[in-house]
């Protein structure tokens, strides 16, 4: 069994088109170029950033602040953005293409907030610290699609998962004041309509992107008419205890990264557990190996006796945990309360992120950080007086969602045999 | 000049076929007419019996009664389901004890009134209608549009700004230069995630979501910025259109029965001629069930492509601009209660037949309008309605789940099944 797994590992083709291998080139340059020509130039030479590098109300784990001269900085990221995307044009990245564009995104979005804060004061390690807690419900999301996709099932539901989730969330938790049990009451809930897809899908063989969106609109109706009837009406069933921020002995010391990583929500430390979790347990262990079969060669992983449906199945509900996870995270973790269309659309740019991530947990968590990295800036920046109307801001983590998956669609690296019913002969 | 060759007599033959089944496909249909509605009907009927438990379930003074005794408690959640189901009936159809009053009395003002639920319900059809046609199209060509909600605020907001930007024009003229710029808006709003999977791949189902949210943030911005209406106070509503723009209602003030309703049934007719009568059609309706072979017909799919999500972005825009010329005559951020979402629903219970697609808008319209009523009198929250579409809907996409309830027989021939697997990465 085990050489299987170093085969099947190693035979995983990461072709990249020449076309793709151009395209990206060309965006890597043109974003070098726009940092340089937008950026650069209305800038003041002697013009100097400040990034407060302590989030406010932390006293542990506090550092100084970084004083950078703009135009310095600014004209270092416009380099390097060239450089790859003259590297990317001339011998490409390999399977890594992905990785060098979300870097060289990186570096348009840390010019961006470097030119918006010249000459004033930026609380970057704040903007950072919303930024993780903001990629949770995405990167759990690109979790929650991956389990599933991997095993041949596409799960487009993951928005109504977590919608449903993070109502029963809230609501279980305002019942018994305990937001542990609310968590398992949102996950509960989201198996549940995770198991409906999965039915759906596996068992009747509908096209599992209408059954996903069956899944979306019953839960946008099903927790508006919920929330309507009760958790509106009467308060005390819509006010969960949050899971309070707990720092990590020692770690949330450390300066700059102890208060982003290891002094925060629960959450976060779930979101990096799981990213172990799910990381061995598909690639380096059996029961992977089988569940990517099914994904890939159904017929094939029949034949060899591994119990195409039930593997299915399994995916798809462990899928509805982790996006129960994830919709508990709004309620629970985060607002405190539970809102109609409180996901706005997490899930979906959560799929982006699975996308962008090649179907990986780590390339899923990298594109979770840049989306969620994209949402903070909108809110610190309009914190900061930006010109810029707030709308415009709210509009880029969906634009960016938009450029990432322009051209990260290629031949052999989705599943082989996503989104397509399987039914024994 | 031989490959040429080869190739058109390619494309000649799959042509043959595909009219050749089509011929089959119709012939089949005419006969069936019944086999054909019934799975829809008793996709309704099981959506509203799914219904009225939870209008049961989640009453009060069901529990309460039950706390009594169980009997009280059984009649108590009947008597709930009676008048909620009763308010749904009069407020979407009309009171009929009324309607016979009226008609007896023969006063026009009373008919007029009486039958008003019935001709709200078509009012809110209307939207329904083009929203539907433009998924629906959007499948036959082998799209997914989840995008019709954006499209129709883009569409909506292009109509608005032509309907009041633009003075002095007479009505004939302003007034389809509205509703066409609403269609365009819409068009484009499609047109831009058409080309990106065209070009670049990108999945339409995930591109439009985010056009959806891209265009709420801008309209948003519209509304409370360039296109505020004056004095409004930072609220985000548009001024009103221009007399000249608006289209036509045909009854005095409360009811709202407008010229539009038509211009929707004239929408349907076209987008069926032109799918089934015309050789575009015919090559659309090919990329769409396969794209493989259409490519091999020498026909361009990625064309076909951007063209469908024009197309039914148009028909989307459209649908916000004929809500906005006949109904609401300016713009507000409240302007759909879930169009996009429906409007699925509505093309696959329609089966993706613009005839379908109408009736189950008129279905569709009838349960919002008679649901407004039920939440004044019942107090049941209006999203019960896409509580029901989805279940409809879930049962309309997998018929098996029908048959097995109702002990129906399998049909002879597999139905056939939609379009989008995958995330077009395969091709």
């Amino acid at each position: 069994m085990s050489t299987s797994t170093q085969a099947i590992k190693h035979e995983r083709i990461y072709e990249v088109s020449p076309t793709r291998k151009l395209v990206m080139g060309i965006i890597e340059i043109i974003i070098g170029a726009f940092i340089f020509i937008v950026f650069v130039r209305t800038v003041s030479g002697a013009a100097k950033t400040t990034f407060v590098m302590t989030p406010g109300g932390i006293n542990i784990g506090q550092a100084g602040d970084w004083i950078l001269p703009t135009q310095l900085t600014l004209i270092i990221l416009a380099a390097l953005a060239l450089i790859i995307g003259v590297v990317q044009l001339i011998r490409g990245f390999g399977h890594a293409t992905n990785a060098f564009v979300g870097l060289c995104g990186l570096f348009l979005i840390f010019s961006f907030i470097t030119w918006q804060a010249a000459d004033r004061s930026l609380n970057l390690a704040g903007m950072l610290t919303s930024a993780v807690l903001l990629a949770v419900p995405i990167t759990l999301g690109a979790f929650s699609g991956l389990l599933s996709e991997r095993a041949g099932v596409i799960n487009i539901a993951i928005e109504g998962l977590m919608l449903m989730a993070s109502m029963v969330g809230a609501l279980i938790g305002s019942l018994t004041q305990n937001a542990w049990i609310g968590l398992l009451g949102g996950i509960l809930a989201s198996v549940l309509l995770a198991g409906i897809h999965a039915v759906l899908s596996i068992k009747y063989r509908i096209n599992q992107v209408i059954s996903g969106t069956v899944i979306n609109i019953f839960a946008a109706g099903m927790t508006a008419f919920l929330s309507q009837k009760f958790l509106q009406t009467n308060q005390a069933l819509n006010s969960p205890p949050l899971f309070p921020r707990i720092p990590i002995p020692g770690l949330a010391h450390i300066p700059v990264i102890g208060p982003i990583f290891f002094n925060t929500n629960i959450f976060v430390y779930i979101m990096f557990i799981l990213l172990i979790i799910i990381q061995v347990a598909l690639f380096s262990t059996r029961w992977g190996l089988r569940l990517r079969s099914v994904g890939e060669h159904p017929k094939a992983a029949d034949t060899l006796g591994i119990k195409v449906i039930p593997t299915r199945y399994m995916a798809v509900l462990l899928s509805g945990v982790v996006a129960g996870i994830g919709g508990s995270f709004f309620t629970l973790g985060s607002v405190g309360r539970f809102e109609e269309g409180i996901t706005a659309g997490k899930g979906f740019i959560g799929l982006a992120a699975m996308i962008f991530g090649n179907w990986t947990p780590i390339g899923s968590l990298g594109a979770g950080f840049l989306f969620g990295f994209a949402d903070a800036i909108g809110s610190k920046l309009s914190l900061l007086g930006s010109n810029i109307p707030a709308q415009f801001m709210g509009m880029t983590p969906y634009l960016i969602t938009m450029i990432v998956l322009a051209g990260f669609i290629g031949k052999g690296q989705a599943p082989a045999a996503d989104g397509e019913p399987y039914e024994k002969e | 000049m031989d490959k040429k060759q080869e190739k058109q007599k390619d494309a000649g033959k799959v042509l043959i076929e595909e009219l050749n089944q089509d011929e089959k496909e119709s012939a089949t249909h005419k006969r069936s007419f019944w086999n054909v509605i019934t799975i829809p009907l008793l996709a309704i009927l099981s959506g509203l019996i799914i219904g009225a438990f939870l209008i049961a379930a989640t009453s009060t003074s069901v529990y309460t009664a039950f706390g009594q005794s169980f009997g009280k408690g059984i009649t108590t959640a009947f008597s709930e389901i009676g008048s909620a189901y009763a308010a749904l009936f009069t407020g979407s159809i009309g009171d009929p004890v009324r309607i016979f009053n009226a008609l007896f009395s023969g006063d026009k003002e009373q008919i007029y009134k009486a039958i008003n639920p019935f001709l709200e319900s078509l009012v809110q059809a209307t939207p329904y209608i083009f929203a539907g046609l433009a998924v629906a199209l959007g499948f036959r060509a082998g799209l997914f549009n989840i995008g019709v909600e954006g499209q129709l605020f883009i569409g909506a907001a292009c109509a608005t700004f032509v309907g009041y930007a633009v003075k002095g024009l007479p009505v004939y003229i302003h007034m389809p230069l509205a509703f066409i710029a609403g269609g365009l808006g819409g068009a484009l709003w499609g047109f831009i995630p058409g080309f990106l999977k065209a070009t670049t791949g990108g999945h339409e189902v995930i591109n439009t979501i985010m056009m959806n949210y891209i265009a709420f943030r801008l309209t948003e911005w519209l509304l409370s910025g360039p296109m505020t209406r004056p004095g409004s106070g930072g609220m985000p509503i548009s001024p009103i259109i221009e007399e000249s723009a608006q289209i036509p209602q045909f009854f005095p003030s409360p009811i709202r029965f407008h010229l539009g309703f038509f211009f929707a049934l004239g929408f349907a007719w076209l987008i069926w001629w032109l799918l089934f009568k015309t050789k575009w059609g015919l090559n659309m309706r090919t990329v769409g069930t396969n794209p493989r072979a259409a490519k091999y017909a020498g026909l361009s799919v990625p064309k076909t492509t951007m063209i469908g999500m024009a197309i039914s972005g148009a028909l989307a825009g459209l649908a916000g601009a004929i809500q906005i010329l006949a109904v609401n005559r300016s713009m507000a951020l409240g302007l759909s209660s879930g169009y996009g979402f429906d409007s699925i629903a509505l093309a696959l219970i329609g089966n993706n037949h613009p005839v379908g697609v109408v009736l189950a808008s008129i279905l569709f319209g009838t349960l919002r309008n008679g649901a407004t009523r039920m939440m004044v009198v019942s107090r049941i929250p209006i999203d019960i309605v896409d509580v029901l579409q989805a279940i409809i809907l879930m049962l309309v996409a997998a018929p098996a789940i029908i048959r097995t309830i109702y002990r129906l027989k399998e049909p002879k021939e597999e139905e056939t099944t939609v379009f989008v697997s995958g995330w077009g990465g395969g091709q």
